[in-house]
């Protein structure tokens, strides 16, 4: 607990300097690509409770975040929601999704659990395809709310994601060095042990993937608002199931600071080959850097930092 | 038979068509050195698995300290103090082994007042106090087998099943292996010690069972065991 507030407390500057960067007038260019940075500090972090912690790969991260966009969707035709209430919500309907992959553990581990999370995102991708409400195949347009509470939309937005990255990378970090982190490292290292050393592998598998799902859920919420125009094959682009993974893993998967770096490192990359060379470049990039670190550095960046430093 | 600690009854498992255990009962007495024997693929594990709740159970009840078992999850029967070692080293390997033992402080002993500073004292007692920062991946076979029964002390065991703690060991290791098992019982740890290699179960347990093909064949005194012609038979064929 005794490092606990001063985390707060550096949670709070940053926040504070996101919306000082955003009264400031430079390129709006720069909040629009830097939302989609902090937006993948959330998933890289989200996916990482479960699949960096609890060694429970999840290839679904697709279905997570369009169900927290599509409930947003759903709630801004139906009651014209406010943009909390959309985040929560998304969140707690992409949480009853984890919670249900969740029980899948009880029956399938390793491969066969990435699988079915992979299945997952397919049959809710064609659920959404043919539900009109939301706007089917066709997608729907959205319209913002005039009058952000300062700069433009996208300003707010950017500013929004950066407080919903330092929260996500807060209860990381709390789960991280709490009884559940070093449970879930058990139960990855071992299950079968860790149920015979007392740890309660279900439950703290249950609550992994609930809150994963929570999180991915928050980070899908905003994004209507964000691209205006919500169409299935953007909000279950496989580019989130590969960067959902790819990102931890070059980063490092046993601490919080991993998916940070690289979401940050991978995100930043992506969009500067976004504007520079081709749209169409950015998963190649991913391929390419992750067969490299899975090859050459499997414990991601901190695990090169400690080689350097010399300890184990 | 009501003063026994582990009271386990006509526990019947079945893989499919085939019954690995029918009908086996035994019973542990508080502070007892219990064998279990037989040849292989004669149940043995099961049983264990059984007991300890890694695997569900077809029939039958399973008694421990008084209290009906059977249904419970097996990190809550570690809990209540049943603890096993397995046959094949199973160590959380990204952690040190200090760490090792934490998990189980932690999540098994915590409620029955361990702490931290435990763990560097169980390692100290067994012998590993020098490797505790090292990872599982550098230690050797004897190691690791010390590992194991130190994280399972570290659980604070009134029931500790020790599922081949010695295959594949020398000599020498098997006795250093037997002298911290003694020791453990007389500090009140009560243990079933499941094993193959004859000297050691023989010098060890007060006393044995003996299963066969999924059934209790026998159970007696090391001495009345060894001169029991259906263990002979069961282990030599007619």
């Amino acid at each position: 607990m005794a490092r606990t507030l001063p985390a707060l407390g550096v949670g709070v500057v940053v926040v504070l300097a996101g919306v000082a960067l955003a009264t400031m007038r430079v390129n709006p260019y720069l909040y629009f690509a830097g939302y989609v940075i902090l937006q993948y500090v959330v998933i890289a972090t989200a996916w990482n409770i479960l699949g960096g912690y609890g060694g429970y790969v999840n290839f679904g991260t697709p279905a997570f975040f369009a169900l927290g966009a599509y409930t947003a969707v759903f709630l801004i035709r139906s009651i014209k929601a406010p943009l909390p209430v959309l985040i929560v919500a998304g969140g707690l309907v992409a949480a009853l999704l984890g919670l249900g992959i969740g029980y899948l553990t009880l029956r399938l581990r390793g491969t066969f659990f990435s699988i079915a999370t992979l299945a997952l995102s397919v049959v809710l991708q064609t659920m959404i395809i043919n539900w009109e409400y939301v706007g089917g195949s066709r997608g729907i347009s959205v319209i913002r709310p005039s009058g952000p509470p300062f700069g433009n939309y996208v300003v707010f937005l950017f500013t929004v994601m950066l407080g919903l990255a330092v929260v996500a990378v807060l209860v990381a970090r709390f789960i991280e060095r709490s009884w559940i982190g070093r449970g879930l490292a058990a139960l990855r290292d071992n299950e079968e042990a860790a149920e015979c050393m007392g740890v309660p592998t279900l439950r703290l598998k249950l609550f992994a993937t609930t809150i994963s799902g929570f999180l991915l859920g928050v980070a899908g919420a905003p994004f209507p608002y964000y691209v205006t125009f919500v169409e299935p094959n953007s909000a279950f682009a496989l580019d989130y199931a590969v960067n959902a993974l790819a990102m931890p893993m070059i980063g490092g998967t046993t601490s919080w600071v991993g998916p940070v770096i690289g979401a940050v490192l991978l995100g930043t990359t992506q969009q500067l080959a976004t504007v520079t060379i081709s749209s169409e470049l950015n998963l190649l990039i991913v391929g390419v850097v992750l067969v490299a670190f899975v090859v050459l550095a499997p414990e991601g960046i901190l695990g090169l930092v400690r080689r350097v430093r010399g300890r184990i | 038979m009501s003063d026994a600690l582990l009271q386990v009854e006509g526990l019947t498992k079945r893989f499919g068509g085939f019954l690995a255990l029918n009908q086996v009962s035994i019973a542990v007495k508080p502070g007892e050195r219990f064998g279990l024997i037989g040849p292989n693929g004669s149940g043995k594990t099961t049983l264990i698995n059984c007991v300890s709740g890694s695997l569900p159970v077809d029939g039958g009840h399973i008694t421990f300290d008084g209290r009906d078992i059977t249904a419970l999850p097996a990190h809550r029967r570690t809990r209540l103090g049943i603890v096993r070692s397995f046959q094949i080293p199973k160590p959380f390997t990204s952690m040190s082994v200090l760490d090792n033992l934490g998990i189980p402080l932690e999540n098994a002993a915590h409620g029955r007042g361990a702490d931290g500073a435990d763990a560097m004292q169980i390692l100290e007692a067994i012998g590993l106090a020098a490797k505790a920062h090292l990872r599982p991946a550098g230690l050797t076979q004897i190691e690791m087998r010390k590992l194991e029964l130190a994280r399972a002390m570290a659980a604070r065991p009134k029931l500790l099943i020790s599922d081949e703690a010695m295959a594949g060991l020398s000599s020498a290791e098997v006795d250093d292996i037997l002298t911290i098992l003694f020791r453990l019982n007389a500090q009140g740890i009560t243990i079933i010690m499941i094993e193959h290699i004859m000297r050691a179960v023989m010098r060890f347990s007060e006393r044995i069972v003996v299963l066969d093909a999924g059934e209790r064949i026998a159970e007696g005194t090391p001495d009345e065991i060894v001169r029991n012609p259906a263990v002979e038979k069961a282990y030599l064929g007619e």
